[in-house]
């Protein structure tokens, strides 16, 4: 069974068919990295595989299940354009939070260790609101990562992130990938994505030009997919 | 009992939340005062007449003063994209909402409550007469007033226009409990206890909080999720 598996997804803003019969899958344990110019639909298609909108037509299946169920949702960590978590609490507060929304046995405790992993151990008691955008960053991982989720789905994780917050992303997302997790990343960033891809989904303009497994030609050489498969 | 400890971690985050930065509460409190102030000078409190609009004058307030409260409730989520980590947590949208709710019944229930001492010294009303009823009649208009506010936060929250479009659309559903809870507490600032006169009033705020309620919990996921 697929860990992720799209289905003849359409999804339309009006009457423009932002997504036009998308079907790809993940097995479990690989990393399927999202490529596509600007508009292409990789973040619409990352949030109807997160489950924040619903396609109009066709469904989404993580490990055989709805999206939305509520035991499916503890499987899924998504890492956004934004960081996900409030300014007017401190790093530790964040993640206690989340912690039991996720209904972790011990909150502070995973809350403590991700801190930890992520370098804000320090800083743990202080206010968001007062960290540097590299510390936001860390902590908008350690968040995505505190309830190990199986499945991670990332929309464009490497963007804007400093070189220390990249070296952890990528450091995290081999562990994942080692511990047989799932990846889907969303990325303009094709070198760092392609490093830990597996397969590789080519988008453009709404429909799918390409879904297959990553060559050493497209990691070698990031503009090859584009210009093999993409719009010229 | 799992669904309450999440509707608990939702309502403490933004008490926590609001009391940090008390943006909501400070604005919400300042307006009420200062129409009240403003409705004190317009008005002659020494005439019958005022006792007489006084629940309908007390709750404009309150509607006004909530609902800049209320609009804060989704939209301090949009910031770093908080509402989608909410979304994507494993709670039910009904959790989040109540818990939402809880939190601004809280904060709405407590700028009224210091209102309430304002109201009285500026339009010399003796409100505390028959305080037990008159709490019983706030706290059921309260809730009908956060229910309502609280659905249309999350329908509006990503409208630009939300501070606009909030009270445009709460404010006609909301006709119904305002109308009882003006009838009731008019008469219980002149005097009169609830009884068979007013009665129907009090059992309509309770129906309206009530179907108002599971109503939302009903559709709120699909308000948040389409």
């Amino acid at each position: 069974m697929s860990a992720v598996a799209v289905e003849g997804v359409w999804k339309f803003y009006g009457d423009y068919p932002a997504l036009r019969d998308i079907r790809l899958d993940a097995a479990p344990g690989s990393c399927l990295a999202l490529i596509g110019r600007n508009g292409a639909g990789k973040t619409t298609l990352l949030r109807i595989v997160a489950g924040f909108s619903r396609a109009q037509r066709g469904k989404i299946e993580i490990h055989g299940n709805d999206p939305r169920d509520t035991e499916t949702r503890r499987q899924l960590g998504f890492l956004g354009h934004g960081i996900a978590v409030y300014d007017e609490l401190s790093a530790l507060e964040n993640l206690i939070l989340y912690g039991k929304l996720y209904g972790l046995p011990d909150p502070r405790k995973s809350a403590l260790e991700w801190l930890e992993r992520t370098g804000l151990e320090r800083v743990r008691n202080g206010l968001v609101r007062e960290f540097s955008r590299g510390m936001r960053q860390r902590l908008a991982v350690a968040r995505a990562f505190l309830h190990e989720p199986g499945v991670l789905l990332l929309d464009e994780p490497f963007t804007a992130l400093d070189d220390r917050a990249i070296a952890v992303l990528q450091r995290l997302l081999r562990e994942a990938l080692a511990a047989g997790k799932t990846i889907v990343m969303s990325t303009h960033q094709l070198r760092e994505a392609l490093e830990l891809a597996t397969h590789v989904a080519l988008l453009s303009r709404g429909q799918l030009a390409f879904h297959g497994q990553c060559t050493p030609e497209m990691a070698a050489d990031p503009g090859y997919i584009y210009a093999r498969y993409g719009e010229a | 009992m799992r669904f309450f400890r999440q509707v608990a971690v939702v309502a403490f985050k933004d008490l926590r939340a609001e009391l940090r930065t008390k943006e909501a509460i400070n604005a919400s409190l300042a307006f009420s005062i200062v129409i009240l102030l403003l409705f004190s000078f317009a008005f002659d409190p020494s005439e019958d007449t005022m006792r007489e609009i006084s629940g309908g004058l007390l709750w404009i307030v309150f509607a006004f003063a909530g609902t800049l409260m209320l609009n804060r409730s989704f939209a301090r989520e949009l910031p770093n994209d908080c509402l989608d980590a909410l979304i994507a947590a494993p709670l039910p949208a009904s959790a989040l909402f109540l818990g939402k709710c809880l939190a601004n019944y809280a904060l709405v229930l407590a700028v009224e409550l210091v209102s309430l001492p304002v109201f009285g010294i500026f339009y010399n009303v003796h409100w505390a007469r028959q305080f037990p009823e008159l709490l019983l009649v706030l706290l059921l208009g309260t809730w009908a007033l956060t229910i309502i506010g609280t659905i249309f936060s999350a329908l509006t929250v990503n409208i630009k226009l939300r501070e606009v479009m909030l009270p445009m659309l709460t404010y006609p559903i909301l006709i119904p409990a305002l109308m009882s809870a003006m009838q009731l507490t008019t008469a219980l600032v002149s005097g009169t206890p609830i009884g068979a006169d007013n009665v129907d009033s009090l059992k309509m705020l309770i129906g309206f909080d009530i179907v108002f309620t599971a109503v939302s919990l009903v559709l709120v996921e699909t308000v948040l999720v389409g």
